[in-house]
């Protein structure tokens, strides 16, 4: 039996049409916090059910059945779900009702919808799904702690054949605001094409969904497998770069044969020394890409990475808005991604081709 | 049967009382830990509650905080918890390096979020704990005060979040991933979850009654509950307390916060639990339920137990009398009494019961029974369908 | 029909969202739950909430809006014979 794991099928809901990375112009903002492209929920979500979802949740069960659909999967054995700051919307509107209306004559609607889980719930019961289920919230490694879990569920259940894993968060009007508050965004606004071009504390923010249907089965439309996902902490670039060489050496994989790496560089000047170190040492002959000034950057924007080295796998090559150096690669065979958010929660994830 | 994970250290704050010996002699004593909010500030004075009497400031000055320091109330208790389960694991500085940290928590800091939200934007002082209401934050200052350094993460899946924690942990354990882990969960009183749960209607305005017929809503209450678990090849001879020899998590698939009528979600987690610790019904000593004493809740568990365990349900009883619904802390404090049952072989009464739910009939353990355990299996529910349930197994 | 009819469909559209009904898509005797609006549990709450707010009556007992609810009607008779605002 091999216990290899592959990505049949993935999803994106992000500020940025899907076709950025074939070379359509990407969408230009002018603030710091970015929505996302609303697909047309209707098409996913019936009517009736749509009246009370958020944002987050009319996102997170479309990406889920579009990831699905991909796979040809009806029915998965597994939800696993990664939101780093949940259903703020929600949140917010039931908060401030009960500030505003000093605990008094409360609609239960949005607590309801408040719970962190909400979304890994709400996919359950759109599917009938009763399997395993479960939500990780760990700021900007949520999405990787899903992927852990999920990889780990083939282990425990050689049974199994897919395994839905994806990641999801929204803005919101109060709480997204408060990010400028304590410099999680840049005080002036920015455009995002020109992120790397500002030499400021803080970043840009938005919203998105990503699953993948993951599968200890090759099929047609396979993108790539999933070799490994770590999370770690680290207080500087070099104990970040020993964790990478240590991390590729687990997984077999020398670094001089990592065909491209996708970084998360968000523009922060306190930082972004984390990648640049990287950048300029150990993978200065690794092709380099970044996505963070298209999509903004939020606790589980690596699942927009992986969709991107998925589809890169996919096409063979990817748009020049994304590269960060001037090394080429067509057809990559191996792709890392490394992101991190104000020097913590620091993840690693390789794929390969098929 | 499977031999398990090796649990080697537990810790315990709830409204009974600080630790795993206070909490004991509460139970044993059959006192409740309910009250009335005294220190969460609410106009909802009315409503009983599992509050400990323990003001933030006396949390922090007992891990001797600095000042200035960016624990909110949960972060407090699960650190009160977790410092407790590492000294009676007897874990060394140079062993902390690599042991992970996995931890449950429903709402984390958001206590503070309600506190200061209007005041953030004219106090800078207040700002740091912008980033509290999320879950991360809380697992990130108990991990960093205690420099646990291995893997770390944070489960929130509502009510079922630390038992998820601890299902989670066991099995890094098992795959290899990790050699030492604390696992469990932390929840504390806030505006946001009472009057949210308010507004739900499920809140009696008395103490709860568990599994009764005439039960009218849960109470909430707060605590944390970790354990350490540790992997065969580093016990060294070390005692090992319990062992985690099953898990499973289903969902209900049913609707946001109700359980289904036939309990499916429990009766999935339950048997799917047994089965993976390769155990029958019959071997099943004692059941530690979720019981919350709402309609639906008790109703739906008691039918899932029906379901499993067929004429032979076992010794059941839950501790939400005990303690209040301490949300995703839950799972973490009753590992905490499913282990303190197997080590003394006691099952704790279920409190304030008189009357047998009409549909099922069953009838929980009212008062402490001593029976030999073998066998505990313990139920966490949660909103979204989020059914848990894990078996603790003596170390024989 | 009378204002109070027609100021329940409207606050019952908004508060819970039903954007693809309009006053005219609502009989006074369709029922609310099940077949007719196919209303839930959730909206059950959010009714009790709205005859607290706007007519000052407060169920402490869920189960009391699975009659009141029935229809419009029942819900117009039951507040005006039970309102305070």
């Amino acid at each position: 039996m091999s216990n290899k794991i592959y990505i049949n099928g993935i999803s994106s809901i992000s500020a940025q049409p899907q076709e950025v990375f074939l070379g359509v112009d990407p969408v230009e903002y002018s603030t710091n916090i970015i929505p996302a492209i609303s697909p047309d929920y209707k098409a996913f979500i019936p009517a009736r059910s749509l009246r009370r979802m958020s944002k987050v949740v009319k996102m997170g069960i479309s990406a889920a059945r579009t990831a699905l659909l991909d796979a040809s999967v009806p029915m998965p054995n597994a939800i696993i779900t990664g939101t780093g700051e949940g259903c703020k919307q929600d949140t917010e509107l039931f908060l401030e009702a009960l500030l505003r209306q000093e605990e008094a004559l409360l609609s239960p609607t949005a607590f309801i919808q408040s719970t962190h889980n909400t979304v890994g719930g709400q996919i359950a019961l759109y599917l009938k799904c009763t399997g395993y289920n479960s939500t990780y919230s760990q700021v900007s490694a949520s999405v990787e702690a899903a992927l852990i879990d999920g990889m780990m569920q083939f282990l425990e259940h050689p049974e199994y054949k897919s395994v839905l894993v994806g990641g999801v968060d929204e803005v919101s009007k109060t709480i997204s605001s408060f990010l400028y508050l304590d410099k999680q965004l840049k005080q002036e606004e920015v455009s995002n094409l020109q992120l790397f071009k500002e030499h400021s504390e803080g970043s840009i923010t938005s919203e998105g969904a990503h699953f993948f249907s993951l599968s200890s089965e090759r099929s047609s439309s396979t993108y790539a497998t999933l070799q490994a996902v770590t999370v770690f902490q680290a207080s500087n670039a070099e104990a970040v770069e020993a964790e990478m060489i240590q991390f590729l050496v687990d997984n077999e994989m020398p670094v001089a044969k990592l065909d491209l790496v996708i970084l998360g560089n968000n523009g922060d000047s306190r930082f972004d020394y984390f990648y640049a170190h990287l950048q300029e040492e150990v993978l200065n002959e690794t092709a380099q890409i970044a996505y963070k000034h298209l999509v903004g950057d939020y606790n589980t924007v690596s699942g927009y990475a992986l969709w991107l080295a998925c589809s890169i796998f996919r096409m063979g090559k990817t748009s020049s808005i994304f590269k960060l150096n001037k090394k080429e690669v067509q057809s990559p065979k191996s792709i890392l991604i490394y992101n991190q958010y104000l020097g913590r929660d620091h993840s690693f994830i390789l794929l390969k081709s098929i | 049967m499977e031999k398990g994970i090796a649990i080697t250290g537990m810790g315990i704050i709830s409204a009974l009382g600080e630790g795993v010996e206070t909490n004991l002699q509460a139970l044993l004593s059959g006192n409740t830990g309910l009250s009335f909010p005294e220190i969460l500030n609410t106009r909802h004075k009315h409503l009983p509650v599992g509050e400990i009497k323990l003001t933030n400031p006396a949390l922090a000055a007992q891990l001797a905080l600095p000042e200035l320091h960016n624990f909110t109330r949960a972060a407090l208790l699960g650190a009160v918890a977790v410092r407790e389960a590492l000294k009676m694991a007897g874990l060394q500085e140079n062993d902390l390096q690599h042991t992970g940290f996995i931890s449950g928590t429903s709402v984390g800091g958001i206590d503070f979020t309600e506190r200061y939200y209007k005041e953030f934007q004219q106090k800078p002082e207040y700002r740091k704990f912008i980033q509290a209401q999320h879950p991360g934050f809380t697992s990130t200052q108990i991990a960093d005060h205690f420099r646990l350094g291995g893997y770390r993460t944070t489960i929130s899946t509502a009510c079922s979040s630390s038992a998820n924690a601890i299902m989670l942990g066991a099995k890094l354990i098992k795959h290899g991933k990790l050699k030492r882990v604390v696992v469990g969960g932390t929840d504390c009183l806030s505006k946001f979850t009472l009057n949210g749960f308010n507004s739900l209607m499920i809140l009696s305005s008395d103490f709860c009654k568990p599994f009764d017929e005439d039960r009218n809503g849960l109470n909430l209450g707060e605590g944390a509950g970790y354990l350490v678990l540790e992997a065969d090849d580093v016990l060294d001879g070390k005692p090992v307390l319990a062992r985690i020899s099953g898990y499973a998590n289903a969902n209900d698939a049913f609707h946001q916060t109700a359980s289904s009528e036939n309990g499916e979600g429990a009766f999935l987690a339950m048997k799917n639990a047994m089965i993976s610790a390769k155990l029958n019904a019959s071997e099943i000593s004692a059941v530690h339920a979720h019981g919350t004493a709402t309609k639906n809740n008790d109703l739906s568990e008691s039918t899932a137990l029906n379901r499993v365990f067929g004429d032979s349900v076992p010794d059941f009883r839950s501790t939400k009398a005990f303690t209040g619904h301490t949300l995703a802390a839950a799972g973490g404090l009753e590992a905490v009494f499913s282990i303190l049952s197997l080590q003394n072989n006691l099952t704790f009464p279920n409190l304030i019961f008189v009357t047998p739910i009409k549909e099922t009939g069953l009838i929980p353990v009212v008062h402490l029974k001593e029976k030999v355990l073998t066998h505990v299996l313990s139920n966490s529910f949660g909103f979204g369908g989020n059914c848990s349930s894990l078996i603790f197994s003596k170390n024989e | 029909m009378n204002d109070l009819h027609t100021e329940l469909k409207l606050s019952i559209i908004e508060q819970l969202n039903l954007e693809e009904f309009s006053v005219e898509d609502i009989d006074n005797n369709d029922p609310l739950f099940g077949d007719g609006l196919g209303l839930d549990s959730i909206d059950a709450l959010e009714l009790i909430v709205l005859l607290e707010k706007d007519y000052g009556i407060k169920l402490t007992d869920p189960d009391q809006g699975k009659e009141i609810f029935s229809s419009i009607n029942q819900m117009a008779s039951f507040i005006e014979a039970h309102r305070t605002k």
